[in-house]
């Protein structure tokens, strides 16, 4: 097959590339241009591009930077802005894989006559009990992204391959070092690729919104203290909230208009039921038992899906408003849907 | 569409990125680094044969851009000529919005002022009268637009600044127009002026600034007090001798190459014109012979430079950042040209080398895949 394979200048994706080629297939590497700034920790910057050309040269296979800062900051860095500016809890990795790497970029391969697009991600295409294809657990339980692949449909998945996506990292990095890939001991990216671990979430959000103090309260409305930036505090937030000593507190609630954060006890951040927004699912029902993460690398925990609500099968944390809540098969393979906790 | 689809014809379409090296350059090059390597500041014979190389090329050059050889200065390419330009004379500087970015980064670092360009890419008499004043020292507007290939008339620039910069130096970019014009008549009015060799038959990595009696710039590189202590740093005695070579074969043979391309590119122009919404940016009075600028509705000029690259035309959009990804350019938003139009830009740049089988392999395959394009 002709397959366009995303580069973002890491091991997994040059191992990726690799793979393709010697299982046969046409491969063309591509790096998306995503972030027009200043970009220290993840997969925009030109030394990133410059490592995944070399790697592409090293193959033997054509690459190609495509420019999508536009979109990008489209679907991506305005959303993200957005949801802090309201209080809602951004996922800007999710909303990066479904408008730039499986909308985007798979409409320009489509254009540019290729039959699938490849990334470096760690998840696998399997067939889900109904039949059709669903985004899989990666091979990798430490390294799993199918969380952030939660969006890609049966159809969608027909024409995409993710040839890394059942290998152990260790693996991969040894297959790049054998092939003298100079992404081989290349730091795993983190975090939100476009900000900066020097300047941090407060710098770039405080040039772009303002910032403003909140009172935290407690359930009983006693004031407690302050925060810097309502906008960085989410439900379920215990780091940076400047109470003092006294028993661990938590966020349990964020009133945006009023600037005030309550605080309370694990036992009070508790719930029985989460209540979904946007819900997609890909395979069986909205009613029925499944398995609930809602974290990139969190522990899934049973609940029952009722519409557009969860019932917890025992006590869960709140979950933030706006985080992205993935539903599993109760056999805790593959991805069936997911939907934005209100 | 894949390498093993490899094209059967190549046609390269990308002469404004970049010239091949002329036979005549590679072999005086080549003679350049067996026999003449000696250190040019030298006092012995090995240095003397490579001084007498330089001086040869330096008087070469001069005869050919119309000034004295003692106002050449051999730098390491259009960057740097540029730079040297802008950043060796101090005070406030004023450049246009369509230069080159080894110009307009120069200017706006110094914190100085941009005039506008009207909507054939001609720098704006008016805005550039609006923005020089008595204390402007460098006027830079360049002779030929790598992207558009718009010429512009350096005596009427240096008429109105006359008026309204009479202290400035008046330095033009020709790193575009030096392979087309010539510079005797074209860039008479002009104080210094920046050339590059590799973009009319030389080599990369040397270029030239000529800076006009009166107007020396300050050094920016100091060392050895070479290029008459304006740039300190070893000659680089090859490059140079192959950049006067290819200056001379370029200015012997430039009015049968002019007619010959402005033909060939007339014949391409006119064909890819036919197909609906395709849009020549600028009218050809007012450019480069070898320039075939298009604006093409409905296309994304990365498809579309893709697609051209598998079947074997080598062009090029707007200029490109470090990354080697497609910035929207500057020169188009600059003359006002709507993003729509800009974002299907196609800069198909012919040259020396340009055939008559290359523009019928373009006008083979540059409608299919304008079609294949839209179709979507």
């Amino acid at each position: 097959m002709q397959v366009l394979m995303a580069m973002s200048g890491g091991v997994d994706s040059s191992v990726a590339a690799a793979l393709l080629l010697d299982a046969g297939h046409e491969v063309v590497g591509v790096t998306m241009k995503l972030w027009g700034g200043e970009s220290d920790t993840g997969c925009c910057s030109v030394s990133d591009v410059d490592d995944a050309r070399r790697v592409a040269q090293q193959l033997g296979i054509d690459h190609f930077v495509f420019n999508f800062t536009e979109e990008f900051n489209e679907h991506v860095v305005a959303p993200y802005v957005d949801a802090h500016a309201k209080g809602l809890t951004p996922n800007p990795c999710i909303e990066c894989n479904r408008h730039l790497k499986f909308d985007r970029l798979m409409e320009r391969a489509e254009q540019l006559g290729f039959d699938a697009v490849a990334t470096g991600h760690h998840a696998q295409i399997v067939t889900a009990a109904d039949g059709t294809l669903a985004i899989g657990r990666g091979g990798d339980a430490a390294k799993d992204q199918s969380y952030v692949l939660n969006m890609l449909t049966p159809e969608q998945l027909t024409k995409i391959m993710l040839p890394v996506g059942g290998s152990q990292k260790p693996e991969l990095r040894a297959l790049a070092e054998a092939r003298g890939l100079r992404t081989a001991s290349k730091p795993d990216s983190q975090d939100v690729c476009f900000i900066t671990s020097n300047a941090g979430r407060v710098t770039f959000l405080g040039s772009r919104i303002p910032l403003r103090q909140g009172r935290i309260v407690d359930t009983d409305g006693v004031e407690l203290g302050t925060v810097p930036a309502i906008e960085l505090v989410n439900v379920g937030m215990r780091k940076g909230l400047d109470i003092g000593g006294g028993p661990r507190r938590f966020a349990l609630d964020v009133d945006m208009e009023n600037q005030v954060v309550t605080v309370g006890t694990l036992d009070q951040l508790m719930t029985e039921k989460t209540v979904l927004r946007d819900l997609q699912l890909h395979h069986g029902s909205a009613h029925g038992d499944v398995l609930v993460q809602v974290s990139a690398h969190g522990t899934p925990e049973a609940a029952t899906l009722d519409g557009d609500t969860l019932r917890w099968a025992s006590p869960h944390r709140k979950v933030a408003p706006g985080q992205s809540c993935v539903l599993y098969d109760a056999g805790n393979t593959y991805v069936i849907g997911a939907a934005i906790a209100r | 569409m894949t390498r093993s689809e490899a094209p059967r014809h190549v046609a390269y379409f990308d002469h404004a990125a970049t010239t091949q090296v002329h036979p005549s350059v590679v072999d005086v090059m080549m003679r350049c680094y067996s026999d003449t390597f000696g250190n040019p500041s030298g006092g012995h014979t090995v240095a003397r044969a490579a001084r007498r190389a330089i001086d040869e090329a330096r008087d070469a050059v001069a005869s050919i851009v119309g000034c004295a050889p003692r106002e050449v200065i051999f730098t390491s390419g259009g960057t740097e000529a540029d730079n040297l330009a802008i950043f060796g004379t101090p005070g406030h500087a004023v450049t246009v919005a369509t230069e080159h970015h080894a110009v307009l980064h120069a200017v706006e670092h110094v914190g100085g002022s941009i005039a506008g360009v009207l909507s054939t890419g001609e720098v704006d008499l008016d805005s550039l009268s609006a923005v020089c004043t008595t204390n402007t020292r460098m006027v830079s507007v360049m002779l030929a637009n790598n992207e558009a290939g718009t010429i512009n008339d350096l005596d009427a620039v240096r008429r109105t600044i006359k008026k309204c910069a009479p202290n400035a130096s008046l330095h033009t970019d020709a790193v575009q127009a030096a392979a087309w014009l010539d510079l005797r008549e074209a860039a008479r009015s002009a104080d210094m002026i920046s050339m590059s060799a590799h973009k009319f038959g030389g080599p990369k990595g040397v270029g030239v600034l000529v800076a006009r009696s009166g107007h020396d710039p300050q050094a920016q590189l100091v060392g050895g007090g070479q290029e008459r202590e304006l740039r300190s740093g070893t000659q680089n005695v090859a490059g140079i001798v192959g950049l006067a070579e290819a200056l001379r074969i370029t200015d012997r043979d430039r009015a049968v190459t002019n007619a010959r391309v402005a033909t060939l590119r007339d014949r391409l122009a006119d064909g890819l014109t036919q197909i609906a919404n395709v849009h020549e940016t600028v009218e050809r009075s007012k450019k480069l012979p070898g320039s075939c600028h298009l604006c093409i509705e409905d296309v994304e000029g990365e498809s579309m430079l893709f697609l051209l690259e598998r079947q074997g035309i080598y062009a090029s959009a707007a200029s490109s950042c470090a990354s080697g990804a497609m910035e929207p350019s500057h020169v188009l938003a600059a003359m006002g040209v709507p993003i729509g139009r800009a974002s299907g830009a196609l800069r198909l740049t012919l040259g020396v080398t340009t055939s008559n089988a290359d523009v019928d392999h373009a006008l083979a395959v540059i409608p299919d895949v304008i079609n294949r394009l839209r179709a979507r």
